[in-house]
């Protein structure tokens, strides 16, 4: 099996390996949905969608019962329900580019994934080898770049759907972003000066990242996170802006805008949207994940290497492979649950706190963070 | 009216932050998140149904078995909505009852039109007619929503009663005749 893979072309192996990774986000970013509605009841004292079944898991004695009390079925029934409904596509709109949005908001959201590390495993001579569908030296930078293009969607529906909640949420959504990409990305700049020492080849790779976070000592295997809280918080807090999330969802703010820039759109493109915004938060959470927390390392100060080598999986790539892809996702999954928790707790900005807190709290702080951790990184080199 | 101003207290370093008022919004959250939930599972979860509660109007029956209504038409004639249709008749023979004046041949509630006002249940001079427990009727036709007299009695079933006034009113009468 695995060796006819290889014997595969290149190119053919690209694809395989992209649509295997889009074949487990597609369903989890769906699956996100419903744990929103879940996470959403419970903080309000709700039970959340709890009753749909179909009769054959009925029968299943303990687990269907289980899944039926998750609403596993009830976001089947959603899938399904936006899949045959009638496609509405509103008279006013240029039909062309309203429906090329959805498709563009998909494109960014499923493509940055190919740049971030998903796991790691041992070689045979002990060498961490990090699981990517792609090592590339720009790493962060091509995430920068390829997701900053998800708000051109947005623009687009807002603009394409000719009316005008959705136009000043299109409007919004193209500000917001601008602001908060200034901040995301300067925090971040003090982890690159970090682990780029001078004189050496430099790299935006997440996977060095990673690595400088699990070597042996007290200062090499503690996270990013304690060691420049401030970065991780700028870059937290840009990031829940960057994806749209609550408080920050401007360019959505359902009770100013109706729906803002999908307040055109219905079945299976609204849908679309949605999951091109859960695929963003998979993929921003999993980027926060392996800057600040680790990456694939269980805890802080236990890299994988120590943890394979105390459980002896080191000699076994496939099953250490597999564990610490398990291990991101369990943390990007938890990152998803603090992003929905923090979404039923506060409430939404105005739009000019949205900017204030932009321009005038996160930049001067993100700036004033990388001048001091610059300083502070020249004094501590050799 | 006495005017208080109320001086508004500035923002501490904290507030202004934001972030620990986050923190601390976080941590209510977090404890309604496994708090105990309140929704109740209808169909499976009824409410308790408090006393006095005016539900679907139904007939009773006296403690022997005996229809109350004696058809005298006043909730017919009281009843707002006009929901109640009632066509009197006469006491089935031989049913030990024939004491009794009159009882209804046909009662029909409509409860499309039934508002659970309870001015039926105030009116009836034979307190036949109550507002029970039952509060969920539903039906596929307008014909369903109808309530006939057998389908009001099943609803309505026995209610204590300690005065049977038609059996003491039979036997003042007997006890009458037996005096002349």
């Amino acid at each position: 099996m695995a060796d006819f893979f290889f014997q595969l072309p290149l190119m053919v192996q690209g694809v395989l390996k992209g649509l295997a990774v889009i074949a487990v986000m597609f369903p989890i970013a769906g699956a996100c949905s419903m744990a929103e509605r879940k996470v959403s009841a419970w903080i309000q004292g709700r039970q959340g969608p709890n009753r749909a079944i179909p009769p054959w898991f009925a029968w299943v004695p303990v687990l269907g019962p289980a899944l039926q009390k998750l609403g596993a079925f009830h976001l089947l029934a959603d899938g399904l329900k936006f899949l045959f409904k009638e496609e509405q596509i509103p008279g006013q709109v240029n039909r062309l580019y309203f429906v090329l949005a959805p498709a563009l908001a998909m494109i960014p959201a499923l493509s940055t994934v190919t740049v971030v590390p998903l796991g790691a495993y041992l070689d045979a001579a002990g060498q961490v080898v990090p699981i990517a569908l792609a090592h590339v030296d720009v790493g962060l930078l091509a995430v920068f770049a390829v997701s900053s293009l998800g708000v051109y969607s947005l623009i687009l529906a807002g603009w394409a759907s000719n009316s005008k909640y959705a136009f000043l949420g299109g409007v919004r959504a193209s500000a917001q972003l601008i602001s908060y990409e200034l901040s995301l990305t300067l925090a971040v700049l003090p982890v690159f000066l970090w682990i780029n020492a001078p004189g050496t080849g430099g790299t935006m790779s997440l996977a060095r990242v990673v690595e400088f976070q699990s070597q042996p000592g007290f200062w090499g295997g503690a996270w990013f996170i304690f060691t420049m809280p401030v970065s991780a918080v700028v870059f937290l807090i840009a990031l829940f802006a960057e994806t749209n999330r609550q408080p920050f969802d401007m360019p959505e703010s359902e009770a100013d805008l109706v729906g803002g820039f999908h307040t055109e759109y219905g079945a299976f493109k609204w849908s679309l949207f949605f999951v091109a915004e859960y695929s963003n938060m998979l993929v921003g959470s999993a980027v926060f994940i392996l800057l600040f927390l680790g990456g694939w390392n269980p805890l802080p100060w236990i890299s994988l290497a120590k943890f394979a080598g105390w459980t002896g999986l080191g000699g076994h790539p496939l099953l250490l492979g597999l564990l610490s892809i398990a291990i991101l996702l369990g943390k990007v999954l938890a990152m998803i649950f603090f992003f929905m928790w923090v979404r039923w707790t506060v409430p939404r900005f105005r739009y000019d706190q949205v900017m204030r807190i932009g321009w005038q709290k996160l930049l001067p702080l993100a700036i004033a963070n990388l001048v001091v951790y610059a300083i502070g990184i020249a004094c501590l080199a050799p | 009216m006495a005017v208080i101003p109320v001086q508004r207290q500035p923002l501490s370093l904290a507030e202004r932050a934001y972030l620990p008022q986050v923190a601390a919004g976080l941590r209510i959250t977090l404890k309604h998140l496994f708090a105990p939930k309140e929704t109740m599972q209808y169909p499976e979860q009824r409410p308790a149904i408090p006393p006095g509660y005016r539900g679907v109007p139904t007939l009773v029956k006296d403690p022997h078995g005996r229809e109350k209504c004696v058809s005298c038409q006043l909730c017919e004639f009281v009843c707002p909505p006009k929901a109640i249709r009632i066509s009197p008749g006469e006491v089935p023979a031989g049913a030990g009852r024939d004491h009794v004046e009159r009882a209804p041949r046909e009662f029909d509630i409509d409860m499309l039109r039934c508002i659970y006002c309870g001015l039926c249940q105030e009116v009836c001079p034979e307190e036949a007619i109550f507002l029970q427990n039952q509060y969920s009727m539903s039906g596929y036709s307008r014909a369903e929503m109808v309530n006939h007299k057998d389908r009001l009695y099943e609803l309505g079933g026995t209610l204590p009663d300690s005065f049977f006034k038609w059996d003491k009113k039979k036997a003042a009468e007997e006890h009458g005749h037996a005096a002349h």
